[in-house]
């Protein structure tokens, strides 16, 4: 019986030890990388916020002038982000960063780029699981449709217009794909859509916590 | 104790842990849509591979019997994390793609697989180089089914490569078919299987085509003595 016991005994401090062993080697890798990986998460929001709104547009720091949104126009209760850039305290436009969740396979995550009259600068899919070949030429890298949605803006098309085609819209959808811009074009009106009614909520160069 | 060029050969060909094994397909299959995705993550399990196995045959004196598994574990679960650390802090982009694949490392049941069978009852340089071997054949398996299904997906070859060795090898991506349609079905999941599929064929062909000559011997001196 003891025997036994002394086993158990034995294999649990072996067990512990490594256990103890295993953390601290996690643990020192992770104090080393943290701030590294940090950073690269910093500089990759940055470079895609650039591609929208180039740095000469503006003069304030895009990732501290964020406010985190939610309105009933996105729906589902998200959260969506909206960095804001400023030239001399004026805003000159907003990226927010809706997330359309009625993809073909999950959510696509947008970045959507409006100036301050209200004209989009740019639309670009930051991540998304559609289907290789179908959906996924709204990515920028596989087709220019995402382009498309440059200098365009709640009047233009109408409202009623921001529909794919096969809905009676205006944008084209795909070959064989069609939830996938359908969702992509609803996010980017919902967005439209928020900056208009919120227009004047964003303009000041404050921490605005709306909702 | 079997020689290093017998554990090389053993990793790469003969008991190849993809073609022969069949082990870590979850990986494997979900992973190799290009060249250079297959070759980031066979690069990673090759790294875990090593140190999983040189860690466990330094430990496997004193980690015996029941507990053995889940020290194995542990060890697996620690330095796979800290692989994904280290690629998260400096390969950032190709974390990125690779990012979810990295945590199903610990899965890779090739890896316990090699714990288990080799690393736990052999010295530890035979356990290192079996490690590399193994992640090698692992790796290999990856490159090939990622560059079949690539050529056939995409028509190209190296795609994204610069995510890998830095912005100079932008340049590497060959254009195979210009204005190439694509075809869907070797990028998607069936493909993987039926890549995987044909290149399993291939490689029992060949073995059978290097047995062959010995057996044809066999016969010979058979048929001599009878004469």
């Amino acid at each position: 019986m003891s025997e036994t016991k002394k086993t158990i005994l034995k294999s649990a401090w072996v067990l512990g030890l490594f256990s103890l062993i295993g953390i601290g080697l996690v643990s020192l890798t992770h104090a080393i990388t943290a701030e590294k990986i940090a950073e690269n998460e910093r500089l990759f929001i940055l470079k895609n916020l650039r591609v929208l709104v180039p740095d000469e547009m503006h003069d304030n720091d895009l990732l501290s002038d964020v406010s985190h949104v939610s309105d009933p126009v996105f729906g589902n209760e998200q959260s969506v982000k909206i960095y804001k850039a400023f030239s001399k305290q004026q805003l000159v436009a907003i990226i927010a960063a809706p997330t359309a969740a009625d993809g073909y396979n999950g959510s696509i995550k947008l970045l959507v780029a409006i100036r301050a009259d209200g004209e989009l600068i740019g639309v670009r899919v930051v991540s998304h699981q559609e289907t290789p070949g179908l959906g996924d030429a709204i990515d920028s890298n596989k087709s220019d449709w995402v382009l498309g949605f440059a200098g365009l803006s709640l009047d233009k098309p109408q409202l009623k217009d921001w529909q794919v085609k096969r809905d009676g819209g205006s944008f084209d959808q795909f070959t064989g794909a069609t939830i996938t811009p359908r969702a992509v074009v609803k996010a980017v009106r919902r967005t439209l859509q928020y900056y208009q009614t919120h227009k004047a909520n964003l303009v000041t160069q404050q921490e605005h916590a709306d909702g | 104790m079997d020689s290093y060029r017998q554990i090389l050969k053993n990793g790469l060909w003969v008991n190849n842990q993809a073609f022969v094994a069949l082990l870590g397909l979850c990986p494997l299959l979900a992973v190799s849509n290009t060249l250079i995705n297959g070759l980031g993550l066979g690069i990673a399990t090759t790294l875990t591979l090593i140190l999983s196995n040189t860690l466990i045959s330094l430990v496997r004196q004193q980690v015996g019997g029941e507990i053995r598994l889940p020290v194995f574990v542990l060890i697996i679960a620690s330095i796979v994390t800290i692989i994904e650390l280290i690629m998260n802090a400096y390969f950032y982009e190709l974390y990125l793609i690779l990012g979810i694949f990295i945590p199903l490392i610990v899965t890779n049941c090739a890896i316990i697989g090699r714990a288990e069978a080799y690393a736990s009852k052999n010295p530890v340089g035979a356990s290192a180089m079996d490690g590399l071997s193994m992640g090698l054949g692992f790796t290999a398996a990856l490159v090939l089914l990622g560059a079949l299904r690539e050529m056939i997906g995409s028509g190209t070859l190296f795609a994204n490569a610069h995510l890998m060795f830095g912005e100079a090898a932008s340049g590497m991506t060959l254009t195979l078919i210009d204005d190439y349609e694509g075809f869907l079905l070797a990028i998607l999941p069936p493909g993987a299987f039926i890549g995987l599929g044909l290149l399993i064929a291939l490689k029992n062909v060949i073995d059978k085509r290097l047995a062959k000559p010995s057996q044809q011997t066999v016969t010979v001196d058979f048929a001599t003595k009878k004469a």
